[in-house]
């Protein structure tokens, strides 16, 4: 399962967690808190093809929306649909059960090119 | 975020965790706990809001009721304790500013005006003062004021001021707090009941620290824009730009064309007769989404307005208004472009929330 510290993370807030090919995408902690309450989530369609750091999702809080770009390049495979019903799940269990899709990566170089835990928080100081 | 003017509640909000953003130049909470949370507050039991950066300006001297009558659209009320909402005008009828002025006697009125028109208003009360004998004071800086809202707010605020609950809705109170001059109002911004208290910067943060203790939740301007939107307030600056008249922005009823004169009467009558092309429309989506500022609507394929407030409502999810055609009819389904996706939603009357006041 996926935890804040075996992910990486892009410096626009996306972390990234690779089993096998597949890499599972969410927003950080940090990210969630200051987006705030999220009350939607437009997802990606499966099947759809992403480059890295594309724009290709939207957190909607009550205050503002916020892009959510792909962190590496691959077909999305699947989305949480679990956040149609509970967009606050991203607020909730930003690491675990509010992910936002998955992707079946093309270049798996890319993922290894991404920041590690500590990296990233020294990003966010 | 230096440079920016500070209230005389900054601090204290700062230190109830208020998340603080720059407002039309004011360091001013946006949130603190969570919007929805401070939302639930106002609308089930009471919240509190710091808005000091609003303006109050005194109007005083034998002309005071005249001089207003004439750069407002609506019949100011001239019986001491008496508030009137209105709009300010230019010749052309375009909205300059939406304001209340409470009738203190009838030779001294408070205006309480928007942070963002503070100097244009005061500017144009004093280009039109000319041949009214009346002194306009800008005494917006010696001012705290605080917002009190939700179905329990007149319970809080009776514990520091004797008889509020007795006030009527729109009326105004010459009061003391914690020993200093100050002045309660029954008004609002969020379709709640509740008053609004204006003291010197001292006692406001005594009157905070008193609300907060007591249990009043303190809510930041994210809260505000909801509570407003859902309650079917306008957002002067946002919702009127200053190219819209109050026909087109749906607040007709602040103009009585029967008065002898105002400016903007002839333009405002000329707009009445000649009917409305746009008109600041409700929207309701009826797919998932969330409605912004700037979002395209569209009937039948085309173009026939824009969004100029959008949220997320927890009672109504997807709300907005824009100016779109006024010909639309009630209930009519239209498309909203949301990030380049066409979401269903219909025209629906306001205010969204029938509210209790």
């Amino acid at each position: 399962m996926h935890t804040a510290e075996n992910s990486k993370y892009a410096k626009t807030h996306e972390w990234a967690h690779m089993d096998g090919a597949v890499v599972t995408v969410g927003i950080s902690d940090h990210a969630q808190q200051e987006i705030g309450d999220v009350v939607f989530v437009e997802l990606p369609k499966v099947g759809q093809d992403v480059q890295a750091g594309q724009n290709c999702c939207v957190v909607e809080s009550v205050k503002s929306a916020s892009e959510i770009y792909a962190p590496v390049s691959g077909k999305v495979v699947e989305v949480n649909e679990a956040l149609t019903s509970d967009p606050a799940l991203v607020n909730r269990e930003p690491h675990g059960n509010g992910w936002l899709f998955k992707i079946q990566s093309s270049a798996p170089a890319e993922y290894e090119n991404l920041l590690d835990l500590s990296a990233y928080k020294e990003t966010i100081k | 975020m230096n440079n920016l003017k500070k209230t005389p509640l900054c601090a204290a909000c700062e230190k109830a965790g208020g998340k603080m953003v720059d407002f039309h130049g004011w360091l001013l909470p946006v949130q603190f706990e969570s919007i929805l949370a401070e939302h639930k507050a106002v609308r089930e039991a009471a919240g509190m809001f710091d808005v000091s950066h609003m303006g109050q300006v005194f109007v005083e001297g034998k002309d005071a009721w005249n001089f207003l009558q004439y750069v407002n659209t609506n019949q100011i009320k001239n019986a001491p304790g008496a508030g009137t909402y209105s709009h300010i005008v230019n010749e052309k009828g375009q909205i300059i500013d939406d304001a209340i002025s409470f009738c203190l006697t009838p030779e001294k009125f408070l205006v309480v005006v928007n942070a963002a028109c503070i100097d244009v208003d005061v500017a144009w009360f004093n280009k039109h003062a000319v041949g009214f004998d009346v002194r306009i004071t800008d005494a917006s800086a010696e001012w705290g004021m605080i917002a009190l809202q939700g179905p329990k707010a007149l319970q809080y605020a009776s514990n520091l001021i004797e008889g509020v609950q007795e006030m009527p809705r729109f009326t105004i109170k010459e009061i003391s707090l914690f020993g200093a001059p100050g002045y309660v109002t029954r008004t609002g911004y969020t379709g709640e009941d509740g008053v609004e208290i204006m003291a010197s910067p001292e006692a406001i943060e005594k009157v905070w620290d008193a609300l907060l203790s007591a249990g009043v939740k303190p809510c930041g301007l994210g809260a505000r824009d909801v509570l407003r939107l859902e309650a079917g307030y306008l957002l002067n600056g946002v919702d009127a730009d200053g190219s819209q008249t109050p026909y087109e922005a749906g607040c007709g009823w602040v103009v009585k064309l029967a008065k002898e004169n105002f400016i903007g009467k002839a333009a405002l009558q000329a707009q009445k007769e000649a009917g409305l092309t746009r008109r600041l429309t409700g929207f309701a989506l009826t797919g998932a989404g969330v409605p912004r500022g700037g979002c395209k609507v569209f009937k039948d394929g085309a173009e026939t307005g824009v969004l100029t407030s959008g949220t997320y409502s927890p009672l109504f999810k997807g709300i907005a208004v824009g100016y779109a055609e006024a010909s639309l009819p009630e209930g009519c389904e239209v498309e909203i472009e949301v990030h380049g996706r066409k979401i269903p939603a219909k025209k629906v009357k306001t205010p969204f929330y029938k509210n209790r006041v």
